[in-house]
């Protein structure tokens, strides 16, 4: 399905977007641009639709910036793997549709580059290095993940 | 089985027992926003609903900031007020208020039982006057702003039990480094974080909300101090009402037997301020509407589940520093001591109150910034500054070499005044010392408290504040 990118722990949304681009970059596509620019410059030009990220324990702690989720959407991330999430990044990240699956010691079971494959539905992630499951979402967030994010969702529970 | 605070604010907001793991819809006493405020209106345009659900229930304050720094902000700036006229949104805050938090807190938006939503990671500020305080995203204050509701899994609880008397030039910034060292920026993830004990007691509500705010550096979901007398005075000073609904019921006993606050050093000479009661509120303050619920005391059952407990002794508690990037990569002042520092930040919603200045004054006094670095002050608030001004304390830190801001965030998060150069360090009593937040990713940031910025003001360098 795609490569992954392996990063360490607390990786913070300053790092994932910068709070100086924060009321200057608007266009979602834009956002794209600066994405892991503290963490890791060269993988906004590597990275392709599909891949995923893997970290440690504690991905997208401090501000509650949306845009740390979007420009990673907008590169075309398919998902992120990490240990555990700051709890506004995952909510932040199911709002946009973009799945976030909690794997203990995920960046020492996949290595980067290698190929992931996830199979949502079965809570299935293969890599060389094994095959593993992750726990299903709630209902509830397994709602907005079907309806393709949180404003779709919404729009649907207003019947617009 | 009883009940945490988390499971008694949200059991009244859904009306019916709820408990730690469940999820439920609950519609928020307020929804706060700031500068993001308009591209939250571009996602509420996307719902395709014309009007927001409770414009009441809509708080929107300018700080991020203030006043713009050039014609992209000022743009964004322009859209959140036009947004406002068009959905009458009552309790907007234009560029003369101060940072978010403050300013609701000011305003009497919070307090004890309220459950309130921010599209910013420090809402968690409000639990400091016992109220249930969540930080969320942008698109989710959107839909919240369409519908008046969101999902909200109930938080399991982490008690941090705080005794000890505080030791001289130490305060809630020293404490609340100490435990971020102790148990992690993970430590307190998804959790309500209450903090409770003699010692918490016996600290200001202005020093409590550093402790509220600064949960969210530990993961909180929101951070709590059950309310006292200190809290119904504090909401007395900023004239919110009724202030309890004097409902102390299962309030525990806090008397602070062997924990005192200790000597302020401040001495005869200090600027000093006593506000009055009920005479501080903004003219256009908004409290005792109808549409927000009175207030209600809330406290964790003794019985109740809790799902770790921390305690701390803060009697021997060195003065703390969280050296770069890492809020939770901690020592005390002195392991890094003689570590040059280019620039000094006395503020922001963590530590930008009259007590802060007045901590940092504290230290300052009689003595110059040193020709090496540079000081910025930024109180919290323009209630802040008036009262600083009055106290006297603008004047003496000018006279110190400081430079004194206009209340705001400021250089807190790099977007607006008071950036690091390359190479550069800087001590900051803000709350994220994150790579690249204050700029570039090349200039480093220590976090400590009022007390040891102005130390390192003085000597130009990382100074134990205890030694000047």
């Amino acid at each position: 399905m795609g490569k992954a990118f392996v990063y360490g722990d607390d990786i913070n949304t300053d790092v994932l977007f910068a709070g100086k681009y924060t009321y200057t970059v608007t266009e979602r596509s834009e956002m794209a641009k600066y994405a892991l620019e503290d963490l890791d410059p060269a993988f906004r030009d590597q990275v392709k639709p599909g891949d995923v990220i893997v970290a440690g324990k504690n991905f997208g702690c401090g501000s509650s910036r949306e845009q740390a989720v979007i420009c990673l959407t907008e590169l075309g991330v398919a998902a992120v793997i990490a240990d555990s999430f700051a709890r506004i990044y995952f909510r932040n990240a199911i709002n946009q549709g973009l799945p976030v699956i909690a794997l203990q010691d995920a960046a020492r079971k996949i290595q980067p580059g290698d190929e992931v494959t996830i199979d949502l539905a079965a809570g299935k992630l293969t890599a060389p290095s094994g095959a593993y499951s992750f726990p299903a979402f709630s209902p509830e967030v397994q709602a907005i993940l079907d309806a393709g994010g949180l404003v779709a969702y919404t729009q649907q529970k207003l019947q617009l | 089985m009883g009940l945490t605070f988390a499971e008694k604010a949200l059991s009244a907001k859904a009306g019916r027992e709820v408990r730690a793991g469940e999820i439920i819809t609950v519609e928020p006493d307020a929804v706060l926003s700031h500068d993001n405020s308009a591209a939250i209106a571009k996602n509420f345009a996307a719902i395709g609903v014309e009007k927001v659900r409770y414009p009441e229930r809509i708080v929107i304050v300018l700080d991020h900031c203030v006043p713009a720094a050039d014609f992209k902000h000022a743009t964004n700036h322009k859209e959140i007020r036009e947004f406002v006229a068009a959905q009458g949104i009552t309790h907007f805050f234009d560029i003369n208020h101060g940072v978010c938090h403050q300013v609701l807190l000011e305003q009497g938006l919070a307090g004890p039982g309220r459950v309130l939503v921010g599209s910013d990671s420090h809402t968690t500020s409000y639990g400091a006057v016992g109220a249930f305080s969540a930080g969320i995203g942008r698109t989710e204050a959107a839909c919240t702003w369409a519908t008046g509701e969101l999902w909200l899994r109930v938080p399991e609880t982490l008690v941090i039990t705080v005794s000890g008397a505080w030791p001289k030039r130490i305060g809630s910034k020293d404490l609340m480094l100490y435990v971020a060292g102790q148990i992690g920026a993970d430590g307190g993830d998804y959790l309500s974080v209450e903090w409770t004990g003699a010692a918490v007691h016996a600290l200001s509500v202005d020093e409590r909300i550093t402790l509220a705010n600064m949960s969210a550096e530990i993961g909180a979901k929101n951070g709590y101090i059950p309310p006292d007398d200190k809290v119904a005075e504090w909401l007395g000073c900023v004239g919110a009402k009724p202030c309890f609904a004097q409902k102390t019921q299962g309030r525990p006993d806090f008397s602070p037997a062997e924990t005192s606050q200790g000597d302020t050093g401040l001495g005869a000479e200090a600027p000093s301020y006593i506000p009055e009661k009920g005479k501080e509120a903004d003219s256009n303050s908004q409290q005792g509407e109808a549409w927000l619920r009175p207030y209600e005391e809330w406290h964790t059952d003794p019985d109740a589940e809790i799902a770790r407990a921390v305690q701390i002794d803060i009697a021997n508690l060195a003065p703390q520093i969280a050296r770069p990037h890492r809020v939770d990569n901690v020592a005390d002042v002195s392991a890094v001591a003689g570590t040059r520092v280019h620039q000094c930040l006395l503020g922001t919603c963590t530590n930008g109150r009259l007590e802060d200045l007045m901590a940092a004054w504290e230290v300052l006094k009689g003595r110059q910034v040193h020709p090496g670095t540079r000081l910025l002050v930024f109180p919290a608030s323009q209630r802040v500054n008036r009262q600083a001004v009055k106290a006297g304390l603008m004047e003496q830190f000018i006279d110190a070499g400081a430079v004194w801001m206009n209340p705001g965030c400021g250089p807190c998060l790099g977007a607006h005044e008071g950036a690091l150069a390359p190479e550069e360090a800087c001590i900051s009593t803000a709350n994220r010392n994150f790579k690249g937040r204050m700029g570039t990713p090349e200039s480093e940031i220590y976090l400590a408290s009022p007390q040891s910025v102005a130390a390192a003001a003085i000597t130009g360098e990382i100074t134990d504040p205890r030694e000047v």
